[in-house]
């Protein structure tokens, strides 16, 4: 056990603090929402330039181009969230990985700048009406017309699809082999003929999701991911990094914080909750909560120092995380009593309606990304070894077997 | 920066839960437990030689000189065993109020026996945290008048550590004190009721002015009960797994239904990560002293919120027989129900939490 991080470590935390204080006012708003707009852009290229996101993304594709450091990416994380300043970005924390790892070297070149700079922006399009938990039973067709793909179809929670200017997307391709083995991960620029994006009103009263549609939309064929047919594979190694950051525990920690000010500066008849017993212990409980995860988090970030699979520890993150979130968030809004109901820019609303959306918009992440019965599912069966649910109606019309 | 168990630790670890798998399983627990015996010897001995008795006293003093990770280590496997044995009272809490409070003499005269296992010492500090059915403890002139509840590990003590209602803490004789068991749930520990009637006590002098040694003890006691009801828990998780795996009903093991496998999920992921809470807890004692008082009343009050959950889940899992005396369980379920009410249940203890840092 050893909590030191050593010179270099804390020398480098001593710059990113300093520079935090230097230019942390510059940064968009913490939660802000909606496209990402000149001040954001000019923000995360503020950032790369100094190191601070896209650390570790050669500078040939835009980035920082610092070798791999666990330790330093945490360092900035933690700065940043102490600070309560917004962290850069890499475009795409599911995407860029992906094709780093696994695209093309036109394909490198031709997107990660753009999307790491964040003058791309991506969705992903996965999720189908019929196909949402049981993704790999996806039916959208792409099919092989000279050296395009033509794809015919649907696709239902396309986050941002609004706003995007490409999307990543799985399609299947060879409809006669086993599910896993029939499906293709495209790219392809959602100006494309033939595609129309349908906005999604969610309970937060916004259309953060979309419905995206497909009529005999042709893409390149080069415009493939992998080989035809492993696209189920390519997109695993995106939903890897996907996991990875919903529950991220250093969101919780900001979020603790925003509690106990409240706490401090809001009053029911003119004294501070943090008075009352009953906020104070539902606070405290949250705070234990949240520091097991932090702990926990740092025996994650051990085990990956030295290239090991953390097994359980990292299993439980977006469980427990958006689980943490979403009662952070109830919380906020129960301190709130009756302001808690405001909302559509009242007045008296407070932080601009921030943790009402929050609170609406964290089941919606409880959901997405896995649901929490899928998460329960992965723990059970791939960390506590417990068998799979007997397969039912595996033998659909052309989707052959798992 | 290395968050995680050193290899000393672990083979620390693997030999006291080995010992216990080999010499405390459920049959010798149940037996001891029948026989209200808390200390059984051969139990006692076997753990003496594997120093977990002087975990944390210094070796000048015949101890093995580690620190509270090493004893939540130790305290984990005890718990994970449900073992019989005056541990976090006299093997922990003791040595800790004797380093911070004791003069030269009463370190020397108990702190070998302690490591030995030759004394054993109980520990009364409920009523600095609440008192309940008693008015605490007066001293006067080198003589205590009063009574102290919930002594922890009070039946099997030589001597005993109470704190006056000023919070300084003293050495009794047990010889000189009315001293009568409380039977609780948990029957693999030995709480006291002790009872002084102008009996002779020595003041453990660095506690005469100052109230942290009382606080660094009820820190340590703390640690302690939350790595036993890690321990506990985390063996109540594997019972259920295991019987999930091995029932069969609707010609399916009943670990393949969602309802049972969610159930599984739920427990581990509450749990795994009470591991790194522990760890932190008990390392920051010495590692990050501003944080450890905070660290320890989290570690106490969240552990018993999980140990509950994990208890309670775990006997579900296992049905009817999860119920029963014949299947065992309940002496881990009863284990955890223990370490929750001892020194501040979690309510008490997140209050404390909240003061440690400030809020009020």
């Amino acid at each position: 056990m050893d909590l030191a991080y050593g010179e270099e470590y804390e020398t480098f935390r001593e710059e990113v603090r300093a520079f935090l204080a230097e230019h942390g006012k510059q940064a968009p708003p913490q939660f802000s929402r909606g496209k990402s707009d000149a001040k954001a852009r000019a923000w995360q290229q503020l950032l790369i330039e100094r190191g601070y996101a896209a650390r570790t993304i050669p500078r040939e594709y835009g980035g920082y181009g610092a070798e791999p450091d666990i330790l330093k990416s945490h360092i900035i994380a933690q700065e940043f969230a102490k600070a309560r300043v917004r962290p850069g970005h890499i475009g795409d924390d599911r995407l860029v990985p992906t094709l780093l790892e696994l695209g093309t070297e036109e394909q490198k070149r031709a997107y990660v700048e753009p999307t790491v700079r964040g003058e791309m922006r991506w969705c992903q399009g996965y999720s189908e009406p019929n196909s949402g938990s049981d993704l790999a039973s996806l039916s959208t067709r792409a099919e092989l017309d000279g050296d395009e793909f033509v794809i015919n179809g649907q696709k239902i929670w396309t986050s941002g699809a609004q706003h995007a200017d490409m999307m990543f997307c799985l399609v299947r391709t060879e409809p006669d082999a086993p599910k896993h083995q029939g499906i293709s991960y495209l790219l392809f620029s959602m100006d494309t003929p033939g595609i129309e994006v349908r906005p999604l009103v969610t309970m937060t009263g916004e259309a953060t999701f979309n419905e995206v549609f497909f009529t005999d939309v042709r893409v390149p064929a080069n415009q493939i991911v992998g080989r035809r047919g492993e696209g189920w594979y390519v997109a695993n190694a995106t939903l890897k990094h996907e996991r990875g950051g919903l529950g991220d525990p250093n969101q919780a920690e900001t979020r603790l914080l925003h509690l106990v000010d409240m706490m401090r500066n809001e009053t029911i008849d003119g004294r501070p909750l943090m008075e009352f017993p009953a906020y104070r212990d539902r606070l405290l409980k949250l705070q234990g909560q949240m520091l097991a995860m932090r702990f926990n988090g740092m025996r994650i970030l051990t085990h990956a120092i030295k290239g090991e699979e953390p097994g359980l520890p990292r299993w439980i993150v977006k469980l427990n995380g958006c689980e943490m979130n979403h009662q952070t968030a109830a919380m906020a809004v129960d301190l709130m009593g009756e302001l808690g109901v405001l909302y559509h820019g009242s007045p008296h609303l407070r932080n601009g309606g921030l943790w009402q959306q929050r609170y609406m918009l964290d089941l919606g992440l409880i959901i997405g990304g896995g649901t929490a019965q899928i998460q329960k599912n992965l723990i059970g069966e791939r960390a506590l070894g417990l068998p799979k649910e007997p397969k039912v109606g595996e033998q659909e019309p052309g989707q052959g077997q798992r | 920066m290395e968050f995680g168990l050193s290899e000393e630790q672990r083979m620390l670890q693997e030999s006291v839960s080995g010992y216990l798998a080999s010499a405390c399983p459920l049959p010798r627990v149940r037996e001891a437990a029948d026989a209200g015996d808390t200390k059984p010897e051969d139990v006692w001995n076997g753990l003496a030689q594997l120093g977990v008795h002087g975990v944390v006293t210094p070796e000048n003093y015949g101890g093995v000189g580690l620190g509270m990770l090493e004893a939540a280590l130790a305290a984990e496997s005890l718990g994970g065993a449900a073992a019989p044995a005056p541990f976090v009272g006299s093997s922990i809490m003791a040595p800790v109020a004797l380093m911070q409070a004791g003069s030269d003499a009463q370190r020397e005269a108990w702190l070998p026996r302690i490591a030995s296992g030759d004394a054993v010492i109980g520990v009364g500090l409920t009523e600095q945290i609440g008192r309940r059915d008693s008015e605490g403890i007066a001293a006067y002139d080198g003589r205590l008048t009063g009574r102290a509840m919930f002594v922890l590990d009070g039946m099997d003590a030589d001597a005993l550590i109470v704190a006056d209602n000023g919070g300084a803490l003293y050495l009794v004789h047990a010889a000189d004190t009315d001293r009568r068991a409380l039977n609780t749930i948990d029957r693999t520990r030995s709480v006291a009721e002790v009872s002084f009637d102008s009996a002779p006590a020595q003041i453990m002098p660095g506690s005469a002015a100052d109230r942290e040694p009382l606080l660094a003890t009820i820190d340590a006691g703390r640690i302690m009960l939350a790595a036993d009801t890690l321990g506990a828990a985390q063996t109540m998780l594997d019972q259920a797994v295991a019987y999930a795996k091995e029932r069969r009903q609707f010609n399916r093991v009943i670990g393949s239904f969602q309802a049972v496998k969610h159930l599984c999920a739920e427990m581990a992921a509450a749990l795994e990560p009470c591991r790194s809470l522990v760890w932190y807890a008990a390392h920051a004692v010495s590692a990050v002293p501003d944080e450890s008082r905070l660290m320890a009343c989290h570690a106490k009050a969240h552990l018993s919120e999980v140990g509950r959950f994990v208890a309670r889940t775990a006997t579900e899992v296992h049905g009817g027989m999860g119920f029963t005396d014949l299947l065992g369980l309940h002496y881990w379920f009863k284990r955890i129900g223990f370490d929750r009410q001892l020194l501040g249940a979690p309510e008490i203890v997140r209050e404390e939490a909240a003061i440690a840092q400030g809020w009020i």
